[in-house]
């Protein structure tokens, strides 16, 4: 590989400030040897034209910050090698959420649907005072699930989310439903499952698995809908 | 223009794992709470932690807080403060346990107790053998942390203000802190958060070195507000370079891995750390390790075809292990290094990974300042947690896992300090000054209409080149000095910032130049700070402190065993002692002693 290279990309630009609509950017950089991820490209087109817009954070893949479309799939810019990319690199908003300015969207109906499921341990016994025992192999339960980092790759990217964002609580607030459902100190499974119970919030995954197919931490949502279909029907038997 | 005033019992900026914690004591405690935060809650930087939180549980090997303590005290090279030492240890098994109660993940033993692994420095017996303290999800615990701590705030019913950048402290003129003013991200819009009490919990500035493990976040955005403000800076010279950033990538891989039983190894293969630390080996303090590395290399046994790097070698532990408890570095190393570790070895270095120093507090989470004679003195209204405080329990080196401890035992005790002086009545909404707002209008304004000025990139960018080189590792008087000129330059230039981008939606420009005023008042304290300490202790050592019996290991006990305090106006240094006594009776003070490990 040549120490520099120029690459191009075609970026979703809109800034309300001052654009009537959004419009595609054709911009190219030349990268030094040491770029090569995504993020690294960006960073380096910002340093060139600061009025481009993203979110960025931990650049390793655990912050969840810069999720946006890439090429077509939605994708973690940091985790997106630059050896076998297509150019033009084509960056686009993730797809089904309000844009604010350029690949920057509004996430607030995102959040709304994860924070619907109850996303936190409930256990009304009076607290020990140690830790309350687990074995290894009912921890094992929450692996693929808890290392969720709520980059929202996958709910903007399954058809279902897109079409009933209000309704449908989406692949990553199932996942994380599944995760306290799974979790042998949690209390409320039978609460859990009344407030998935509903023709939209559970049963509007139809299983289409794009959400697996971006997870950039490869976790598999749909897995763990298949196992809230599973309660749901052995708590109605 | 018209600034919007928003009224709150408390304040608290920053929502990583100190503001997080502190949150829901003031949360549960029912008061009207405002947390303003620039990322939304779960992409703060504890989010990258790896390897664990220390607590003496004893779940695998026999372990207790005296051990914990002596530990981090001569981690810390003698300069932590005893008695906020003696608080944090004691209460670790206590902030785990809760942890575990509101849901964290923790890996377990075979008998269901919270899993728990060697680290570097951490020791059973007063330094004799390692010991298994670091509590552990895998080797995402920061992760499980963060989430655990935002999910029961969730449950807490929580006030977030999220992509909200605060951007400078407000006080009176008696010097009481009555809250800050924000940016709203997405419209641009300054408003003021008024409150009777202020907790800064805003993390590190990691980024103001060129090689970082740090998020682009870390920018010290709570330590140059509180610097802008009057309020001297602790021991901005002590950063913790970790042993093993990812060569070229600067990533992390956690000391976990040592602590899984991953060796060192230079370019011939040798398990290095045998000649440095006998006894703890791979195992031994960050500082001692990242020095005998950079020694490896400087000698010409780095490996590459660069020699600029060493190799952190797992291959001989079992696949199994590595997925079960190293997940995550696997796939940092595919990611970053192109390595399977599983296969093959890691190439690192040592990379900037921690700020010790920062806003003076007491182990109560109260900002304390010098004031008529006193050293300690504590601000009203104004109190700091994590990275951003310096209690001081790291003083001049951190033990790994002490830092997911410090922000859950300090941002639990700020709350409690918090509810504690609010319940009591002691905390006044006290009236606004006429021009609380305007500074940050006025850099704001600036930002607008400068010209001719500097591109921020490019200053940000020789700060940090000027950092890597003039306050590494190792540092050299001649070197230092001229830092300190350079630093001097570099932060005239960062006044003169100029954006392109005058958009009032989402301008990340303005951002950055907001954080790069930051990260600047961190670069020169350290530097000045680094300058001025004529001896060698923790991570700073210096070339020109002579290893005697007099000072072992550099170290000058009689001239130097006190804390640093850098004042941003006048570039001026003022000093305070160590506090060597406990808070109880319940232990002796650890007694001065050469450090080896």
């Amino acid at each position: 590989m040549s120490s520099k290279r120029t690459v191009q990309f075609k970026i979703y630009r809109y800034d309300p400030d001052k654009d009537d609509k959004p419009y595609m950017q054709d911009i190219s950089v030349e990268l030094e040897e040491s770029d090569k991820k995504l993020l690294d490209a960006l960073v380096r087109l910002k340093a060139k034209d600061d009025t481009l817009s993203f979110r960025r954070s931990c650049r390793e893949g655990v912050c969840g910050s810069d999720a946006m479309n890439i090429n077509g799939k939605n994708g973690l810019a940091c985790l997106t090698s630059m050896d076998d990319i297509v150019q033009p690199i084509t960056l686009r908003p993730l797809p089904g959420l309000p844009v604010i300015r350029d690949v920057i969207v509004d996430m607030t109906q995102f959040f709304k649907q994860y924070h619907s499921i109850k996303p936190y341990l409930i256990n009304n016994d009076p607290a020990p005072e140690r830790e309350r025992l687990q074995s290894p192999e009912d921890r094992e339960e929450l692996n693929g699930l808890y290392e969720c980092i709520l980059c929202a790759c996958c709910s903007t990217s399954c058809p279902s989310f897109w079409w009933n964002p209000d309704k449908f609580v989406g692949p990553a607030g199932l996942l994380a439903a599944y995760r306290f459902l799974a979790d042998t100190r949690d209390q409320a499974t039978s609460e859990r499952l009344d407030n998935l119970e509903d023709p939209y919030r559970l049963f509007r995954c139809h299983s289409i698995m794009n959400c697996v197919d971006v997870c950039p931490k490869n976790l598999n949502p749909t897995k763990a809908i298949g196992k809230i279909k599973d309660m749901m029907l052995r708590r109605a038997v | 223009m018209k600034v919007a005033k928003r009224t709150f019992d408390a304040v608290i900026v920053g929502a990583g794992g100190a503001g997080l914690r502190a949150a829901l004591q003031l949360s549960e405690a029912g008061m009207k709470t405002a947390v303003l935060t620039k990322v939304f809650p779960t992409r703060s930087h504890t989010v990258a932690a790896q390897g664990g939180v220390a607590a003496s549980l004893g779940n695998s090997t026999e372990d207790n807080w005296h051990w914990h303590m002596y530990d981090t005290v001569k981690g810390s090279d003698w300069l932590g403060d005893q008695d906020a030492i003696e608080f944090m240890v004691k209460k670790a098994n206590e902030v785990v346990v809760e942890l575990e109660h509101y849901g964290m993940p923790f890996d377990r033993t075979d008998n269901g107790k919270i899993y728990q692994r060697p680290f570097g420095g951490h020791s059973q017996n007063y330094g004799q053998t390692p010991v298994s303290r670091s509590c552990a999800a895998a080797d995402r615990t920061g992760h499980a942390m963060l989430h655990a701590l935002y999910q029961r705030n969730v449950r807490a019913n929580t006030q977030f203000f999220v992509e909200w950048m605060a951007m400078d402290l407000i006080r009176n003129a008696n010097g009481d802190v009555l809250g800050v003013t924000a940016m709203e991200m997405e419209t641009g819009e300054v408003s003021i958060f008024h409150a009777k009490a202020t907790i800064f919990a805003t993390g590190g500035a990691g980024r103001i070195y060129y090689s970082s493990t740090n998020a682009f976040i870390n920018t010290g955005d709570g330590v140059g507000m509180a610097a802008r403000a009057g309020i001297p800076l602790e021991d901005m010279e002590f950063w913790q370079f970790h042993p093993t950033g990812v060569a070229g990538a600067g990533v992390l891989i956690t000391e976990g891995v040592r602590g899984e039983g991953g060796i060192l190894r230079n370019a011939s293969g040798e398990r290095f750390m045998e000649r440095y630390a006998p006894n703890l080996k791979d195992l031994a303090s960050r500082d001692v390790v990242s020095r005998a590395m950079t020694t490896e290399i400087n000698e010409g046994r780095g490996a590459g075809s660069a020699k600029d790097h060493v190799l952190l070698d797992i291959t001989h532990l079992s696949p199994e292990t590595i997925n079960k408890r190293l997940p995550g570095i696997r796939e940092i190393s595919i990611q970053f290094a192109g390595v399977d570790p599983i296969k093959a070895l890691i190439p690192v270095v040592p990379t900037c990974h921690y700020q010790m120093g920062g806003i003076p507090t007491n182990y109560k989470g109260q900002v304390v300042v010098p004031k008529d004679g006193e050293k300690n003195v504590p601000i009203v209204g104004f109190y700091a947690a994590g990275e951003c405080a310096c209690a001081s329990v790291h003083g001049a080196n951190r033990l790994g896992t002490n830092s997911l401890l410090d922000l859950l035992v300090f941002g639990k005790a700020a709350g409690e300090t918090v509810v504690s002086d609010f319940q009591s009545g002691q905390l006044k909404l006290q009236p606004l000054p006429e021009d609380a707002a305007d500074v940050s209008l006025a850099r704001i304004a600036r930002l607008e209409t400068q010209t001719g000025g500097e591109d921020v990139h490019e200053v940000r960018l020789e700060m940090q080149r000027t950092m890597q080189k003039h306050a590494g590792v190792f540092r050299f008087a001649d070197v230092l000095k001229e830092g300190v000129t350079k630093i001097m330059d570099v932060a005239e230039r960062a006044k003169r910032t100029q954006i392109k981008d005058k958009s009032k939606v989402w301008n990340t420009a303005r951002t950055e130049a907001l954080e790069l005023d930051n990260l600047i008042e961190v670069a020169k304290a350290t530097m000045v700070s680094a300058e001025a300490r004529k001896e060698s202790r923790g991570a700073h050592v210096r070339d020109d402190a002579l290893d005697c019996a007099e000072t072992p290991n550099g170290r000058d006990d009689k001239n130097w065993l006190k804390h640093t305090l850098w004042y941003s106006e006048g570039n001026r240094l003022d000093y305070k002692p160590v506090n060597l006594q406990p808070m109880s009776a319940d232990v002796e003070p650890i007694a001065l002693a050469k450090r080896t490990y």
